[in-house]
């Protein structure tokens, strides 16, 4: 039987798309400026259904490209208003620019994100390139395994993008997530109304009695000192994250953190991973698990502040970890994940690290099933019990 | 293995023919019933006519599986002229059933595709959509025949629940409604197997 997890909330059943788009209804920004592209289309063309019908009263912006969406978001933002949008892969890519921006500035605008592969050649479907490639623009990070788990980040993201005064994005995998129809439990309007709470700007624009400059020029007398400011906050935003996250589960009694641990008390070899391929590697840990395998999983949430202290903790006294990376950093090196978790470990380790495989899987939407997943953890089994790891960069299911 | 724990279902239309919108209403409908369910799309070239899939997991407990299904338990074939091209059968379970909206008896279906007739369950599906809507739309009397072979679904639930979302959608053509729901109930009745044709005949 389907249970609520707080006696208030309402079990629908939702594509990852409606219930991002559910989520900035309640939320109610005061703007959205968006440009359509699949497969987030649907977050901003609902939303703005919901603006038409008069169920919510924000100002919807029609732009003519997504650099046009980011940048009357942060004018918007930067106005005082609580902004967001919605895009992907080639949608965000064409942002690019303006996403430094909107860090620098340090607004904060959130963005519902369906990851999606990056051209060319074309592809619609999901892999994490697009936001890989924006992950050191300074805007925080969180991935999303499922529809509740897009619906309940893209909530907190609210909280935590004003509390930390940085810009942040949420995904989905695309089509995986954002066109599958899953169960979700919603939180009633009013308890995410009170959980966000009003947005108070500190320095508003159109605050016209207290005049500012946004935007200046800011050579080699402030401007590493202003950056470094954007550094500090990345680093204090980690603070604001689980605070929210706990504040969260008080409410409405769903767990969140920097990552999510599944199996991982008594195990010895482990898979890393972020989004929807996270829910199908739990049933693979389970199934593996009755072979009397000690396998478990990090499904990493919050990739931007990278919480690499905390994993490396966890990941310190395995034997064997596997990081699965759903795109490449097509830098003859390893991908970007993998990259992330080994420089935390070769930081933090103590003593002896674990050896450390990268598996690319999935870009361009490629399915990643259960057999996929068994045989990562049976190689971790083998390099555990001694066998050398050849090639440190490997790809599953790739003809 | 995943596939001991939930029903997976796989549809085969053509574009324009609304299994996309069957795998949704389905999904919709069970989770009335109280499980945990998935609908999701294969999204291919989308184009009217062309083959497609859309396809439904059924769980007891929360799904987190987010890989394809490639061993249905259920197959439902809207259009019959598929079976001709499409290898619709592809990785049904040994205990798996496969649903065709067709004019001919379970025993020609399972010939053609090559499955024992016990696997088999057919419906006029195109029929009752035509003598209940008036148009050929054959997937909503299709979800009526898969309640009924799926077996522990409350078809009472499904009905009210369907009810209730074409009333949402259909709020300007009402009389669509009733059609819908009727060529639901047609073919949870009409729907049969060999099996239960030879009954009927002994």
């Amino acid at each position: 039987m389907v249970q609520t997890t707080t006696k208030n909330g309402i079990i629908v059943a939702k594509t990852g798309n409606e219930i991002m788009a559910e989520a900035m209804r309640q939320i109610a920004p005061d703007v959205v400026a968006a440009y359509p592209i699949t497969p987030a289309t649907e977050i901003v063309q609902i939303f703005s259904q919901f603006v038409a019908d008069g169920l919510v009263p924000t100002e919807f912006v029609a732009v003519e490209s997504e650099h046009s969406a980011m940048s009357a978001c942060i004018g918007s933002s930067a106005a005082g208003a609580r902004t967001m949008t919605g895009t992907s892969s080639q949608g965000l890519a064409l942002m690019h620019e303006m996403l430094y921006i909107a860090a620098g500035l340090r607004l904060p605008i959130v963005v519902a994100l369906v990851n999606r592969a990056l051209s060319s050649p074309i592809n619609i479907h999901g892999d994490h390139s697009d936001t890989m490639g924006s992950r050191d623009a300074g805007w925080i990070q969180i991935y999303s395994e499922n529809s509740q788990e897009a619906y309940d980040n893209l909530i907190q993201a609210i909280r935590i993008a004003e509390k930390a005064k940085i810009p942040a994005m949420v995904t989905t995998d695309g089509f995986i997530i954002s066109h599958c129809m899953e169960v979700v439990e919603k939180i009633p309007d009013e308890d995410v109304k009170k959980f966000i709470g009003e947005y108070k700007p500190e320095r508003p624009l159109l605050d016209y009695k207290k005049p500012f400059s946004v935007g200046a020029i800011d050579l080699q007398d402030y401007y590493f000192e202003h950056r470094y400011q954007l550094i500090d906050a990345m680093e204090k935003a980690k603070p604001i994250v689980l605070e929210v996250a706990e504040d969260f589960k008080k409410e409405f009694n769903r767990e969140y953190g920097f990552y999510e641990k599944y199996k991982m008390d008594d195990a010895d070899i482990a898979i890393v991973v972020i989004g929807s391929a996270a829910g199908t590697a739990k049933v693979a840990v389970d199934d593996i698990r009755k072979k009397g395998v000690k396998a478990g999983l990090i499904k990493l949430r919050v990739f931007r502040p990278f919480p690499h202290k905390e994993l490396a903790q966890e990941l310190s006294n395995l034997k064997a970890v596997a990081v699965l990376d759903r795109c490449d950093s097509n830098s003859g090196a390893p991908a970007p994940l993998y990259l992330e978790v080994t420089s935390a470990l070769y930081t933090h380790c103590k003593s002896e690290c674990p050896k450390v495989i990268n598996y690319v899987y999935g870009l361009g939407g490629r399915d990643i099933d259960l057999h996929h997943i068994a045989y990562v953890y049976d190689m971790l089994g083998k390099i555990k019990t001694g066998t050398q790891i050849k090639k440190v960069v490997n790809y599953v299911n790739l003809r | 293995m995943a596939n001991d724990r939930m029903i997976e279902i796989r549809w085969h239309g053509r574009g324009g023919q609304g299994a996309k919108t069957a795998a949704l209403l389905f999904a919709e409908a069970v989770l009335s019933t109280g499980k945990y369910v998935q609908a999701f799309p294969e999204y291919g070239p989308e184009r009217m006519g062309a083959p497609v899939q859309s396809f439904n997991r059924i769980s007891e407990q929360p799904i987190t599986l987010h890989c394809a299904i490639t061993e249905p338990s259920f197959v439902v074939v809207l259009d019959p002229t598929l079976m001709d091209s499409v290898p619709v059968v592809e990785g049904l379970r040994k205990d798996g059933k496969v649903i065709v909206n067709t004019q001919f008896s379970a025993k020609e279906i399972a010939a053609k595709l090559k499955v024992s007739s016990d696997k088999v369950f057919v419906v006029n599906a195109s029929k009752i959509a035509m003598d209940t809507i008036g148009l050929n739309i054959p997937n909503t009397p299709m979800l009526g025949a898969l309640v009924k072979v799926i077996g522990d679904l409350d078809i009472e639930g499904v009905l009210k629940d369907t009810r209730h979302k074409l009333e949402q959608k259909f709020r300007h053509k009402p009389q669509v409604i009733d059609g819908n729901l009727e060529s639901i109930k047609r073919a949870y009745n009409e729907v049969q197997s060999e099996q239960a044709v030879a009954a009927k005949n002994a």
